[in-house]
């Protein structure tokens, strides 16, 4: 069965519909794409898959035993975000903050796993650093790291290169093509930067008000960038 | 007669025990929250809030209960609760929001104590509430006695939340994607903000209660490079400059609350300066 099925879902809020009939399945592994214009309801079905109730229609339906925890989330970052003081490790840890349940404080099992995240996205050096400092592509990799601490099978990404120049943002793609291929989590991005992004990608849903479009990378080729980029 | 002398004999007598206690505590709490109201970008609120427990003092006043408190913290919170609650998707934007109700708040309080106020002394008993000026040494043991029971409660919720505080502060969208209940927990703020504003209004006065927020919050996000980090040092700042404070009014017959402030502001110039030097940043 497949990890996340969508069918016949309309998104959006109590005064208004941002779209209608979203059908598609997503498995585990999978690196989709979410494209489209501004306003064609990326983040409205962000926010579905993190079920913060924009679905007005339809179903969205978990497989292969997927719960809510097991999506990790990571957002654009707000303004006040960027100058915040606190240091590496702290923010990899506050990851783990969905676990806690009726705990008070992280325990050594939380620790741990936020030194492995850390590791995994090359940030362990910067653990006492404070994140303010950091670059922008640096601040990625550590709110990467947090996201996995969150969870262990799906990442949802919103917009994660904007903001960084071209060797960054490279940089960045080549750790999530990492953790995709390496631990198996699937992937699922909201991007505006197509042209990089559905190089490692394996399936892409363009959003529109219609029609709509969910296929293979080399047919999205075919169909809106001019005979593709081979 | 020397300093230490003096100090002593002042010492004898419970009232400045009393402020000591009450000034310490409200620092405290308020320097734990004013890191959240800062962070969050939230700062002006406490300044609106202070304003509104104004106007619901004056009523109280007015209405000459024998408990001001009965009005005063109930309006307070719930002002804090609308405040907070319309946040994002409010017709009138926050920061207009704030301005307004502040402003309001004040223009009603005053209007109300002058009209209705059976005081001989409008203008002396309003100074004294927006500034604090002789609240505090007039604390009775019941007083004090509230004032430690929700110091304690505020810390202790403080501590006991506070990897979610800060996972709500420094990321709203990913705490509530990870299945924290973001909305209580900015309701609580919410709510710990409106007491700490109306117990600190006591110490320093409605008008002065946002330095007391935050200038230590300022101060220790100078010097320190954690979250944890300036947590601490603001509390430790607050502490020590409400302690400070409070002697030196005592000792120069100042008003307490606009004393405590000045020793903030200077605390903060230190903190800055320091910073400064160990080019933090």
């Amino acid at each position: 069965m497949a990890q996340i099925i969508c069918n016949n879902v309309s998104l959006g809020y109590e005064d208004r519909t941002v779209c209608e009939n979203l059908n598609f399945e997503i498995n585990e592994g999978d690196y989709l794409c979410i494209v489209g214009d501004n306003g064609s309801g990326k983040s409205t079905l962000m926010k579905a898959l993190l079920s913060f109730g924009t679905v007005l229609e339809g179903e969205i339906v978990f497989g292969d035993r997927l719960t809510r925890k097991d999506i990790g989330y990571l957002p654009q970052q707000s303004e006040a975000q960027k100058d915040f003081p606190a240091s590496v490790r702290e923010v990899v840890l506050s990851g783990c903050v969905g676990g806690l349940g009726r705990r008070v404080f992280f325990g050594r099992r939380d620790r741990l796993e936020a030194d492995q995240n850390m590791k995994m996205m090359g940030v362990y050096e910067l653990a006492d650093k404070s994140y303010r400092t950091l670059s922008g592509g640096q601040q990625q990799r550590v709110l990467l790291a947090r996201a996995l601490c969150a969870a262990k099978k799906v990442l949802l990404l919103d917009e994660p290169v904007s903001g960084l120049d071209p060797s960054a943002s490279a940089s960045l793609y080549s750790l999530i093509h990492h953790i995709n291929k390496h631990t198996g989590v699937t992937i699922i991005m909201v991007t505006h930067d197509i042209e990089n992004s559905l190089r490692d990608a394996s399936a892409v849903l363009r959003m529109s008000s219609e029609p709509r479009f969910f296929s293979s990378v080399e047919d999205y080729r075919r169909e809106f960038l001019a005979g593709g980029a081979e | 007669m020397n300093l230490f002398e003096l100090l002593g004999r002042y010492f004898s007598y419970e009232f400045v025990w009393f402020a000591l206690i009450v000034g310490v505590l409200i620092s405290l709490c308020s320097a734990l929250f004013g890191v959240v109201l800062v962070l969050k970008r939230f700062s002006f609120i406490g300044d609106g809030l202070s304003h509104v427990a104004f106007g619901a003092l004056a009523i109280a006043t007015v209405l000459e209960l024998t408990d001001n408190m009965l009005i005063v913290l109930p309006v307070t919170v719930i002002c804090a609760i609308l405040l907070l609650g319309m946040g994002r998707n409010a017709k009138i934007k926050g920061d207009a929001a704030i301005a307004m109700l502040s402003a309001g708040a004040l223009a009603v309080g005053y209007l109300i104590m002058s009209l209705f106020s059976s005081s001989g002394n409008v203008a002396g008993d309003v100074c004294s509430t927006l500034f604090g000026s002789f609240a505090i040494i007039t604390l009775s043991r019941a007083e004090v006695i509230l004032c430690v029971v929700m110091s304690v409660v505020v810390i202790a919720l403080f501590v006991l939340l506070y990897n979610r505080i800060f996972a709500v502060t420094f990321d709203e969208a990913f705490a509530s994607a990870s299945g924290v209940r973001t909305s209580l927990y900015n309701l609580l703020i919410a709510v710990i903000t409106a007491v700490i504003i109306v117990l600190a209004m006591n110490l320093v006065g409605s008008l002065l209660i946002s330095a007391l927020v935050i200038f230590p919050a300022l101060s220790a996000m100078r010097v320190a490079r954690t979250f944890k980090g300036v947590v601490i040092t603001a509390a430790v700042v607050s502490t020590l400059c409400a302690l400070i404070g409070i002697l030196v009014a005592i000792l120069a017959s100042t008003p307490v609350g606009p004393t405590v402030v000045a020793v903030d502001i200077v605390a903060f110039g230190l903190c800055f300066a320091a910073g400064k030097v160990m080019k933090i940043e």
